[in-house]
């Protein structure tokens, strides 16, 4: 049984008078351990996609199956549980509260599951082991460079052991090499069996991953093709 | 629109977990903004503040009225004094009687539910010796009744008995305060002066002094007159006593109006005087002292019922025997001090009215400002709001977060309140009207406080709820 099995889903916004078909009758299955880019230009639902399998949104109409549990008709608190338990975030703007140090942004997700002081404080340490942000626990984001800012982001993201993670172009606001180097983070995480959902309007950085789906005018565009996959994964 | 808030009562477990750190976070916010809350905190704190303050204001004049209210006889005298005739009974005025000694006998006799009758002749007097003269407030003839009924203690010599009555001796019985104009106050002269065995001229008619009352003073002066004795050498200690013996005179004027008392037996009183007209001067009754009938005429009756519970039982008596003994001419009114304890009731409960009416306005003016400081920070916080909900906040979460923050805010602001509150009175009561200290009840800080709380929790859920209720992935794209 696939991680996420997504059946005919559609997702309708009104602005004004004009409706968007933001996505029209996707059907996709992802397999738990894929490493799996989602790639359109923007505006082409690829966002409006990653939101519904991110438990940030209801489709219209359509199923949505996540580990089993079917959340096309939950509550939002429902869907706050799942986001917190089950779903990492890696942004664009890396997305650290500006507020709290680095330590503390990491705790953020454990702080609404409940786990106690002692626990969240030595998982989020082995995070940031993970991604080699250890050092830099008790600096302010403002304090690291985008890099590290988004290694922090990434450690956010797998502290709560979540079966999926979602990237919303995590290289987007990095120079190319930083960029380079957090997708071979991402590379590293994904043999370590994470299942990783890449979403990305460069094809260049679709092309780390070994399955690619496009969205175009919110429907997927091509079969997907294998064969793209890079051959120094 | 979100879906509806979950119920707060929930998953408990991780909310009292989750709860410290909301208001770690909370104090966090609040010191970010140390400015702004401050500013934000001082409505609470004007409000809470004068809440306590005027508590205390008022709780001080309830107990100083109180004092007073027993200092002259407590709340089974009952006064009769005499009245103008009712209109239908004007054409009768000749021959009204007013109120005579016969009255007293007549009580005596045939109103049971009285225990204690004490006559008074009053006299406009001036009283000198000495070398010095002075217009004692109260100059009457009276019975050795009056010491109870006046709560009078003789503190020198004795009160005059039934025979210096009978015999009409001139002999008189003083208070302080006649002492003190005439001969000097011990704080003046350095020591208590007894004028015993003296001679007082009331009117220019010579009167040996046979008693002198206690110096009477409110709790209040007492005890800062205890104080002053207990701790510091003897010069401050007189310096401070003179000082505080000024203060009484202006201020607790029933207690110095009490020690400028002359006493002299009734039927010296009526001998020598032929006094008996009301003081109160009315020209209406009769001109001559005597009255139609020419029995001792008398300014007024004071009476002790045997139990305020019976009070209304023995008015009727009352009224019955004097209606029988002035042949049904209704000249004579009853004065209780039960109006006076009603009249201190209202007061206060006015004062308390009005005054919270003014601490809840400022309150709530603070709890606005709560509101609006609240608004404008969830719209500055859109974007962390939206972070929390996308790693696993619930709408609740969110909700709980600026409920707290907001209530923190009004905390601070209460206890702040609390501790401005001590200052204020202190404040208030150096330049108060009244000579009543203040008392802060703890009842007070805690309903004064508990009312900050609430307030905060109500300015929060506004803003609580519309933090709650922001979309997470339009909180996430906002600039």
């Amino acid at each position: 049984m696939p991680l996420v099995e997504l059946r005919n889903v559609t997702k309708l916004y009104r602005l004004g008078e004009e409706e968007i078909r933001a996505l029209d009758d996707v059907s996709l299955d992802i397999a738990e351990g894929e490493f799996i880019s989602i790639i359109g230009p923007s505006g082409s639902g690829k966002s409006t996609l990653m939101h519904i399998l991110g438990c940030l949104d209801s489709p219209t109409s359509g199923t949505v199956e996540l580990d089993g549990v079917h959340i096309q008709n939950a509550s939002s608190r429902q869907l706050a549980a799942i986001r917190n338990r089950k779903i990492g975030f890696v942004f664009q703007f890396f997305n650290l509260l500006p507020k709290l140090n680095v330590m503390q942004n990491v705790e953020l997700p454990m702080i609404y599951s409940g786990i106690s002081a002692r626990d969240r404080r030595q998982r989020a340490q082995a995070a940031l082991e993970a991604v080699d942000l250890a050092n830099r626990a008790r600096h302010r984001p403002s304090q690291l460079s985008g890099g590290q800012q988004q290694r922090a982001a990434i450690a956010r993201a797998l502290v709560n052991h979540p079966r999926i993670v979602f990237a919303d172009e995590p290289t987007g606001n990095l120079d190319s090499q930083t960029g380079e180097a957090i997708l071979q983070l991402f590379r590293k995480l994904s043999r370590e069996g994470r299942t990783i959902v890449l979403v990305t309007h460069d094809p260049q950085i679709a092309a780390v991953t070994p399955r690619r789906i496009e969205i175009r005018d919110g429907k997927i565009a091509e079969k997907e093709d294998v064969s793209l996959a890079s051959s120094d994964l | 629109m979100a879906a509806p808030l979950p119920g707060l009562a929930a998953d408990s477990r991780r909310y009292s977990s989750q709860l410290g750190i909301t208001l770690l976070n909370g104090l966090r916010e609040i010191w970010a903004h140390k400015f702004r809350s401050l500013l934000t905190m001082l409505g609470i704190i004007l409000g809470v503040a004068s809440l306590v303050a005027m508590s205390a204001l008022v709780a001080g004049m309830e107990k100083g009225a109180k004092e007073a209210l027993v200092a002259i006889g407590g709340l089974e005298k009952v006064r009769v004094e005499p009245q103008d005739l009712p209109i239908e009974q004007r054409y009768l005025t000749e021959q009204a009687v007013g109120i005579t000694i016969n009255d007293v006998y007549a009580l005596e006799q045939s109103a049971p539910l009285v225990s204690r009758i004490s006559p008074e002749m009053r006299l406009s007097a001036t009283v000198s010796a000495h070398g010095k003269r002075f217009r004692p407030w109260v100059c009457s003839g009276v019975w050795s009744t009056a010491l109870e009924m006046s709560e009078h203690e003789i503190e020198h010599g004795r009160m005059f008995n039934e025979l210096d009555d009978e015999m009409a001796r001139s002999v008189c019985v003083i208070g302080t305060a006649t002492r003190d104009e005439l001969w000097g106050s011990p704080e003046k002269a350095g020591r208590e002066i007894i004028p015993i065995g003296e001679t007082l001229y009331v009117n220019g008619m010579p009167f040996t002094i046979i008693g002198m009352f206690k110096h009477y003073v409110s709790e209040q002066d007492r005890k800062a007159r205890e104080l002053a004795k207990t701790q510091g050498e003897p010069k401050k200690q007189e310096a401070r006593v003179s000082r505080d013996r000024g203060r009484g005179k202006r201020g607790n004027f029933i207690f110095y109006l009490k020690n400028a008392t002359v006493y002299i037996p009734l039927n010296t009183m009526w001998m020598k005087f032929r006094s008996g007209l009301s003081y109160a001067g009315f020209s209406s009754t009769s001109s001559s002292p005597g009255g139609a009938t020419g029995d001792p005429r008398l300014s007024d009756l004071e009476l002790k019922v045997a139990s305020v519970d019976l009070l209304t039982e023995a008015l009727q008596q009352i009224r019955n025997v004097l209606m029988s003994t002035h042949r049904g001419i209704e000249d004579f009114s009853f004065r209780t001090q039960e109006d006076w304890a009603d009249q201190i009731k209202t007061f206060v409960r006015n004062a308390r009215l009005s005054g919270g009416l003014i601490a809840g306005i400022s309150l709530l003016v603070g709890g606005i400002g709560i509101m609006n400081i609240m608004l404008a920070s969830i719209s500055e916080r859109v974007r962390e709001i939206g972070i929390r909900k996308s790693v696993g906040a619930s709408t609740g979460d969110i909700f709980i977060q600026i409920l707290v923050e907001s209530v923190v805010i009004a905390m601070l602001g209460g206890l702040a309140g609390l501790g401005t509150s001590f200052a204020l009175v202190r404040m208030l009561s150096s330049f108060s009207p009244t000579e009543n200290a203040p008392i802060i009840s703890g009842l007070a800080l805690t309903v004064a406080f508990s009312f900050s709380v609430l307030v905060g929790v109500l300015a929060g859920l506004f803003p609580a709820v519309k933090a709650a209720r922001l979309n997470p992935i339009q909180a996430l794209r906002y600039e």
